[in-house]
């Protein structure tokens, strides 16, 4: 076998991974190209999230606030007999979504560690709660959006997006863009700054970094994000439920975060594809789905805290041939107070 | 709303408030003790009312049914706690609350599977079932007078368990130094799988006493744990005071809530929490971090 630095491995496997995506919608059925879909959607979902527990530090439980608030965005601008401009909706989806982060993480980050988990999955649930209640948006049965947004500049339509094939392509662009601005942001100073943040708040406060607007930032961003997985999870299901906001949501999703690896780029789209497959299988399988997740999960947990991308980096970075791996996190403090 | 409504609401608030407490204590004092977030603390909460449900079927008598229930999860505590929370004490918080999404996963599934998806009651036993006279026209249920005194004999008894008992005083010196009550020749492990095991009955306790006032159906344990949580913050993370203030404050707002405000109720404890957030960050009884 021809030798390579991992870099040119890792490379080529990114340029592999992109050529199949992008190929897929000639190879796969119609049933396969609305799965892989789904999964890159949960994927951008994932990577949201994975700026914050991954990169910042900051372990927020109720992700899915942002996910469910773009969806309904688009359902209550949707008209009821003609598709919603996407120039129009996106937009308002993402700014909802930024709006709502801006509120709740201004809110929870005057806590840290546990209490930010477990504010975090309250405000979430609180937004659960008006939806599951408010007449408004359908309360627990949801709302449908009987079209999908279209593309229209100055009249003239450009992308139809119910077509399956431009609705797979939109989403890989997304899938492609999210990717390419977090790791132009994990390199800028920026997020230079979060992951200092992540290892030491103090320490980077010290260092005359104004943390907590950083920290709010990079909350901004990563709720935005999970919007624009939310948009386009509504615009391709046609429909938004509360389920959407439920703390299952958060919780999923935070599980393919740390299943496929946290505080790495490619982990989460490993994970969102991981998982959503094994959920998928599971699914044809048995009624009974939480059961085998939920142990599959534990046993993720038990067995390989690293997720994925630590069994896949080592593959990678030839560690099989027993070089040490030096990228722990730091144990965070143990025990009471 | 007249004296006697009000009256009645407030005793209501309290008794939920009391219930609230049992759950809220049981997080609480996981966390505080092992440091463990166990967010299946609702599934436990869920899995003790339906033990209450089909034991009551079984043996007619709800007494029997929480004796034997409570043993059921004293076991199951410590069944989960050696097999599972037990290897991540040294662990990132994180990969606790993975796990007990996970453990979550598996016994909503695991009680699908057992009792089906249907909602089900559990009748209040004979001699709870009546009511005493407030005014002329108001009663109240004995049953849930009674809930309230059971919530405070339960309440004093941790206290005196962990202030005042040898087994509570290795528990505190566990939790303020592992290692140092290891060196003193306290087996640790064994004191937290204790612990965890308490929890867990704390939490299937409170599911069993509710069984009779409200229903007992799947998914009930979510909206419990996410109020203990709401009541942990408000009070201030691991403080068994702190979870006693925030479970009446919540259960009273919820309660007036629903009343006064019906159609912003759910949010009314939301706001509670907000506000105290913004005016004590650690919480009512938390020390600054």
């Amino acid at each position: 076998m021809i030798a390579l630095g991992s870099r040119a491995r890792a490379v080529l496997a990114a340029c592999a991974a992109l050529s199949v995506l992008t190929a897929f919608p000639w190879i796969g059925g119609e049933f396969y190209v609305d799965l892989v879909v789904r999964l890159m959607i949960l994927a951008i979902f994932a990577m949201s999230l994975d700026l914050l527990i991954g990169y910042t530090g900051l372990v927020s439980f109720g992700h899915a606030a942002f996910f469910g608030i773009a969806g309904y965005t688009l359902a209550s601008l949707t008209p009821a007999a003609a598709p919603a401009n996407l120039v129009v909706v996106l937009p308002a989806a993402l700014v909802a979504s930024a709006l709502a982060a801006t509120v709740i993480g201004y809110l929870s980050l005057r806590t840290a560690g546990v209490g930010f988990i477990m504010i975090t999955l309250a405000f979430a649930q609180m937004l659960y709660y008006v939806a599951n209640e408010s007449r408004a948006f359908g309360g627990s049965d949801g709302v449908l959006i009987l079209f999908r947004p279209e593309l229209t500049l100055q009249g003239r339509p450009l992308l139809d997006l119910e077509d399956p094939t431009v609705f797979y392509y939109l989403v890989l662009a997304c899938l492609a863009g999210v990717l390419l601005l977090l790791r132009s942001l994990v390199r800028a100073p920026f997020g230079r700054v979060i992951r200092a943040i992540r290892i030491d708040d103090r320490r980077t406060r010290a260092l005359g970094f104004a943390t907590g607007r950083y920290k709010l930032a990079s909350f901004v961003i990563a709720g935005t994000l999970a919007g624009l997985a939310g948009f386009l999870e509504a615009a391709h299901g046609g429909y938004v439920s509360p389920g959407a906001l439920s703390w299952h949501q958060s919780g999923l999703v935070m599980a393919v975060v740390i299943l496929g690896g946290m505080g790495t780029l490619y982990g989460p789209i490993l994970g969102a594809f991981a998982f959503g497959l094994l959920q998928d299988q599971v699914q044809d399988w048995t009624e009974h789905t939480g059961l085998v997740v939920g142990l599959f999960v534990i046993a993720m947990v038990l067995l390989a805290p690293r997720g994925l991308a630590g069994l896949l980096s080592g593959v990678l970075s030839g560690a099989l041939s027993g070089a040490p791996k030096t990228r722990e996190r730091p144990a965070a403090p143990r025990g009471p107070r | 709303m007249d004296l006697a409504g009000f009256l009645v609401q407030l005793l209501n608030g309290v008794q939920a408030g009391f219930l609230l407490f049992l759950v809220a204590s049981g997080l609480t004092l996981v966390f505080g003790i092992i440091g463990v977030i166990n967010l299946a603390h609702g599934a436990f909460y869920m899995i003790g009312a339906y033990l209450a449900f089909w034991l009551t079927g079984l043996t007619g008598s709800l007494l029997a049914a929480v004796v034997v229930g409570v043993a059921v999860l004293v076991v199951l505590g410590i069944a989960v706690e050696r097999l599972a929370i037990g290897f991540l004490y040294n662990r990132d918080h994180l990969q606790q609350v993975l796990l007990t999404f996970g453990l979550i996963l598996v016994l909503d599934d695991l009680q699908r599977l057992i009792w089906g998806s249907d909602f089900h009651s559990v009748p209040v036993p004979a001699v709870l079932s009546g009511a005493v006279a407030l005014t002329q026209q108001q009663d109240y249920p004995v049953y849930r007078l009674f809930v309230s005194a059971v919530c405070i004999a339960v309440a004093l008894g941790l206290f005196v368990l962990i202030q005042r008992t040898r087994v509570g005083m290795a528990i505190r010196a566990a939790a303020s130094n592992r290692e140092m009550a290891e060196a003193l020749g306290i087996d640790v492990g064994r004191l937290f799988t204790l612990v965890f095991a308490l929890g867990v009955a704390l939490a299937g306790f409170a599911g069993m006493v509710a069984a009779p006032i409200s229903a007992v159906y799947p998914g009930m344990g979510d909206r419990i744990l996410i109020l203990a949580f709401v009541i942990v913050v408000i009070g201030g993370i691991g403080s068994v005071k702190g979870a006693f203030a925030g479970a009446m404050l919540v259960g009273i707002a919820d309660t007036f809530g629903r009343v006064l405000v019906p159609e912003v109720a759910s949010m009314v404890m939301y706001g509670v929490m907000a506000v105290v957030l913004l005016w004590r960050p650690q919480g009512l009884f938390g020390r600054p971090a």
